[in-house]
């Protein structure tokens, strides 16, 4: 099928891991290398994931300028009524007993064994050849299997029609949709934009970055200190680690 | 259908047996197109599915064809939207052609350059 990727990628190995290659514009802004950048014309290639490490030691409960930059990039809409998509939610949890406190980002964990794809009757949901969990909208009927079978409740129906055209993601009524990862993003060589928000507030709890290049900061971080999976017991295999849990 | 509304279109474009006015289209900035406007007018729509698959889910980007750049290029200066009346530059066509455009459901009928004041100000 030409959604699958491997045409391409003995081709893209023989080039090496220079596509990912990331460069530190300011403290903890992290911005891949237009150079080596995958170029426009190029198809996404698996010999890249892309995965997120949150850092839960370094998240403030008070704090949610990843949620808002967000709303902001999507144009999701504001105030938020209880029908809304949430793309990424901030979550609170306490140990019990010791009562220890954590505050964490919660969105699509990207699996690379996601169960919203299995399910979806049209091949709508579909996890791209880098490793991120699509919903192609062209083809979404909003049957809703997906969400139904998202352990993590990532995903959203809309059930307004859309007004706000603004946004980087083309969105519209009776669709479902999910974190992008900011693929748009991504796809310029720039980090999602509640991974610069959260830099920008100084807490850089977010680390983004190529799980397939050994050398990326965030290989290199998952290395040296203990993280986990949400619910590892599934064995999805998601492409995002939390520290501090 | 889609064939026999070409086949209209064609025919009234070209003046072959019009017996329904040419929709007098508002072009916005117009210009050189990406390709020439007849083939465009005939088959933009399976070059902009083409390049609709391969943008969402092989991630190519910057092809030739973009809906975006339609916009871009034919946006009404007056409502600064390719929908709005019988003269913008795709609901006038598509009216004619009695082809309904889902489009602009999800994607934006204006152009990305537009400032927020003149967005609120246009149609959606
Ligand atoms: S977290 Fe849910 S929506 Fe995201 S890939 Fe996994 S199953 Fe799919
Ligand atoms: S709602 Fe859309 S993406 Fe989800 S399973 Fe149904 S068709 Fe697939």
């Amino acid at each position: 099928m030409s959604d699958q990727p491997d045409a391409s990628r003995r081709q893209f190995l023989s080039r090496g891991t220079a596509a990912t290659a990331a460069v530190a514009v300011a403290p903890g802004v992290l911005l891949y290398d237009f150079a080596r950048a995958r170029p426009p014309a190029e198809p996404a290639s698996s010999a890249v994931r892309w995965g997120l490490l949150i850092d839960t030691t370094r998240c403030d409960s008070g704090c949610d300028a990843c949620v808002s930059a967000c709303r902001e990039e999507n144009a999701l809409p504001l105030p938020l009524k209880p029908t809304d998509p949430q793309w990424i939610r901030k979550v609170e949890l306490q140990q019990e007993g010791s009562g220890r406190k954590v505050s964490l980002p919660m969105m699509c964990q990207h699996c690379a064994e996601p169960p919203c794809v299995d399910v979806c009757p049209t091949g709508a949901s579909f996890k791209r050849a880098d490793g991120i969990v699509l919903v192609d909208k062209h083809r979404c009927i909003g049957c809703r299997y997906c969400m139904m079978a998202c352990p993590y409740k990532a995903r959203s129906f809309v059930h307004e029609p859309v007004e706000d055209h603004s946004g980087a993601t083309p969105r519209g009524q009776g669709t479902v949709e999910s974190c992008t990862l900011c693929v748009h993003r991504v796809d310029q060589g720039r980090a999602p934009a509640c991974v610069d928000a959260c830099a920008s507030e100084g807490h850089r709890a977010l680390l983004f970055g190529n799980l397939n290049d050994p050398d990326s900061a965030i290989s290199q971080r998952l290395r040296s200190v203990a993280s986990v999976k949400l619910r590892a017991d599934l064995n999805l295999d998601p492409g995002l680690s939390y520290v501090g849990l | 259908m889609r064939r026999i509304a070409a086949f209209f279109l064609v025919a009234a474009l070209t003046g072959a047996g019009a017996a329904v006015p040419v929709p007098d289209l508002d072009v916005g900035q117009g210009g050189h197109c990406v390709n020439d406007p007849q083939v465009m007018r005939q088959n933009h729509m399976k070059f902009l599915y083409q390049q609709r698959d391969e943008t969402v889910r092989q991630g190519i980007r910057g092809g030739k064809y973009s809906l975006a750049g339609c916009v871009d290029c034919h946006a009404s200066k007056v409502n600064h939207s390719v929908l709005g009346s019988d003269r913008n530059f795709c609901q006038g066509c598509h009216t004619y052609a009695a082809v309904k455009i889902d489009c602009f459901e999800c994607h934006s009928s204006q152009p990305r350059a537009l400032s927020a004041a003149q967005r609120e100000g246009g149609h959606p």
